[in-house]
């Protein structure tokens, strides 16, 4: 009789512990991402593991993530949410969750507990910018020169793009205002903490792109990741903003010629969000699948894989060496405190409520 | 080309300017190449006036010229830019030793009528050049594409090891990595089982329907060949839209079926114009004959008429195949990822990691596709023979 109490408590347990069971769960899922590198890596540290341990299950990545706004809506219309779980920036996370297409969540119930027991709310802490969106990695977006075009002086503040007479030659920046009017801004002498202040008036953005007109001429204007790495790996640029893990693959990897320039670094969040309108079996495995993608030692492995940094407070510590080249992975981070001494945030409020005003001001002048 | 044409000398007035001219334009190369275009194009052309002069008033042997001037440029070159240079030194001076004296001995007429004027022989000389700098602007782009395949580095870039041909800049293995990468193998499965299946459905229903609308008596025949081609004038990206809420009302968005179908629509205009082209010439008394003989309109399609156009739907087959095969727009749309065909896989690789693993693959099918070419030119020529051979 005990036997049986015993048995019958530890299964219910096993029953409580786990979400779902696996009869109720469908066996396939499309995780969209954003191809290369740090997809390579979510497949290492997330999706391999666990499909050892769920062999039944077939994951088909999608690199979609650059238009997925644009087709979960055209999903949504369609009425056939074919993808499962989408990896988006913050940005188009909170776009997603304001029209409906991301499905609300709350951490508490869809998250591990940090390893340390905080619960996932308090993990993530304010890094859950939406209802809707799951952190995974901080990230940076910063400027990489090339350094055998900078002389005896490399550049050590942001400001050196936009001075032409110390750094003669090309520069690359991302074809959209965002960063470039904060960049801007800040080197004409506007006060870190006043810059959203200044950008919101129209003589603010006038001043911004005044100062990005001292340059314009010598701008190539990036639209991929992709981009940047390539310019400086050929020379083409002098110096050029990207994500800062491709800059670390360009620098540690493929040992080009580069150095990195993290003064005045932007911070920016990547994530998850559940499509809205998924069926049961598929929403099933979805949770599953999160909430063992997002537990504490997860997210510290994927810094194994690339440069970004662990979106949960209890990963930190975790944080090791890469998994090839053997290096010490935390001074590679945005997040590390020596690399983050003079950081903006990403204002997700500020692009929300001026991104169309500013980009249409933005697409005009480039045009000019 | 019995007529006897004497080769007459040129003066000065005219074979320096000419050379000049060309120097001037190859210097123009050389000299943006070097930082300054328009140094370049002073140097070349009075490097070539005076080895015209040279040339002109010493009269050494032609032969020993030319070889110095070639040894002599290509020293030039390996100075300038290393063993590339070397090479492609030699060659401008293997052109430019050969060129004022092909202009000096006048020999530049002899393969052309006598009676041509001095224009006439200058349009035939600048449309060559023309036609020569279209085929250059045409193949260029693909033709730097090949080296860089072989690049050593993850980069699309001409290293410093490259221009030197170091073996050390050159290596295999974004080909390996093509060969040896799961996302890679998948697309080129996907998409040589998605090509050969739509080319398949295109040929078989676009040759019906060229074969059902070349009967005079079918009505509104103008109309349907007009929906039937409109695949191919409507923009792309309207009918991937279009086939996008299609299939996904019905339930085949993201389904192979619903990719072959797609492609099938693609490919069906290239076929239903071949054939009928080719049935231009068919002759319908053969037909009639065949019937007249017993044979049933099935034994008559697949004994007489089916192997007299058969040239025409082979090669529409091979533009419906290649037309799946390059196909991304609409692929994007109504496949979904374990639907990724190959140019998918470019496509994005080219925009998330411009890996030179693109150009390895860019290569295969550049290859691919001439010989597919290669294929259809023969194929055309064989009916040409076979069209002269049949009476009538």
């Amino acid at each position: 009789m005990k036997i049986t109490t015993a048995l019958l408590a530890s299964t219910a347990l096993v029953v409580t512990l786990s979400p779902a069971t696996a009869q109720d769960m469908s066996n396939e899922m499309t995780i969209v991402s954003w191809g290369g590198a740090y997809q390579s890596s979510q497949q290492k540290a997330y999706s391999e593991p666990y499909v050892e341990m769920h062999p039944e299950v077939t994951v088909t990545w999608d690199e979609s993530s650059n238009e997925a706004v644009a087709k979960l809506r055209a999903m949504n219309e369609a009425g056939n949410i074919t993808w499962d779980l989408v990896d988006v920036v913050a940005a188009d996370a909170i776009r997603l969750c304001d029209e409906g297409l991301a499905m609300e969540y709350d951490p508490d119930d869809l998250l591990a507990e940090g390893a340390d027991g905080t619960s996932a709310e308090d993990d993530f802490g304010d890094l859950i910018v939406s209802d809707c969106f799951i952190p995974q990695i901080v990230y940076s977006t910063t400027f990489g020169y090339r350094t055998d075009m900078v002389g005896d002086t490399p550049p050590t503040e942001v400001c050196a793009v936009f001075d032409l007479e110390a750094y003669p030659g090309k520069r690359a920046l991302e074809k959209r205002p965002i960063n470039n009017m904060e960049w801007a801004l800040y080197c004409d002498g506007v006060a870190k903490d006043e810059i959203y202040d200044v950008l919101a008036t129209a003589e603010g953005q006038d001043q911004a792109l005044a100062k990005l007109d001292t340059i314009k001429d010598d701008v190539i204007w990036w639209s991929a990741g992709a981009d940047t790495p390539q310019l400086l790996a050929d020379g083409e640029v002098v110096m050029g903003s990207t994500y800062n893990g491709r800059l670390f693959s360009v620098i540690v990897d493929q040992e080009q010629p580069v150095g990195m320039l993290w003064d005045m670094q932007v911070f920016d969040l990547d994530g998850w969000i559940i499509p809205e309108g998924l069926s049961d079996e598929e929403l099933a495995r979805v949770k599953d699948f999160v909430f063992f993608a997002t537990d504490t030692q997860r997210l510290a492995d994927q810094s194994q894989y690339i440069s970004y940094g662990p979106a949960r407070l209890s990963s930190a510590p975790l944080v090791g060496q890469h998994a090839d080249l053997g290096i010490d992975m935390a001074p590679h981070m945005p997040t590390d405190p020596e690399n983050a001494k003079n950081t903006l945030l990403y204002n997700y409020e500020f692009w929300a409520d001026y991104r169309d005003d500013i980009d249409a001001k933005f697409q005009s002048w480039l045009v000019q | 080309m019995a007529t006897v044409i004497t080769l007459k000398k040129q003066p000065y007035s005219f074979v320096g300017p000419v050379s000049a001219a060309a120097g001037g334009f190859a210097g123009l190369f050389v000299g943006t190449a070097q930082g300054s275009g328009l140094l370049g194009i002073i140097l070349g052309a009075t490097l070539m006036a005076g080895l015209a002069y040279g040339l002109m008033t010493l009269d050494l042997p032609r032969k020993t010229v030319r070889l110095g001037i070639a040894a002599v440029f290509a020293a030039v070159g390996f100075l300038l830019s290393g063993p590339m240079g070397l090479i492609i030194g030699a060659l401008f001076g293997a052109f430019f030793g050969w060129f004022p004296a092909w202009l000096a001995d006048g020999k530049y007429r002899a393969s052309l009528p006598p009676y041509l004027t001095a224009r006439e022989v200058l349009w035939h000389y600048t449309f060559r050049i023309i036609c020569g700098l279209i085929f250059f602007f045409l193949i260029a782009p693909i033709v730097v594409v090949m080296p860089l395949s072989f690049n050593a580095e993850n980069f699309f870039t001409f290293t410093p090891e490259m221009l030197r041909l170091d073996p050390d800049g050159y290596s295999l293995k974004h080909y390996q990595d093509f060969f040896q990468s799961n996302d890679w193998q998948a697309a080129l499965r996907n998409s040589l089982t998605i090509a050969p299946v739509a080319t398949l459905l295109s040929v078989s229903f676009g040759t019906l329907a060229a074969i059902g609308l070349s009967q005079p008596h079918v009505p509104f025949r103008q109309v349907i060949m007009a929906i039937l081609i409109s695949p191919m004038i409507v923009p792309l990206i309207i009918s991937a839209a279009g086939m996008y809420f299609f299939y996904s009302r019905i339930g085949l968005q993201g389904t192979y079926l619903g990719v072959v179908l797609a492609h099938a629509a693609l490919g069906i205009p290239f076929v239903i114009i071949t054939v009928t082209a080719t049935l231009v010439g068919f002759d319908r008394s053969l037909t009639r004959a065949a019937a007249n003989m017993g044979a049933n309109p099935v034994t008559t399609f697949f004994r007489v008429q089916m192997p007299l156009i058969l040239p025409g739907v082979i090669s529409g087959g091979l533009f419906a195949f290649i037309t799946s095969f390059d196909e991304v727009v609409v692929v994007l749309f109504v496949g979904s990822a374990s639907q990724k065909t190959l140019p998918w896989q470019m496509f994005i690789g080219l925009r998330e990691q411009i890996s030179p693993t693109i150009l390895a693959v860019a290569t295969i099918l550049v290859c691919l596709s001439i010989a597919l070419l290669t294929t259809l030119e023969l194929l055309r020529r064989r009916s040409e023979r076979l069209r002269g051979m049949s009476p009538g």
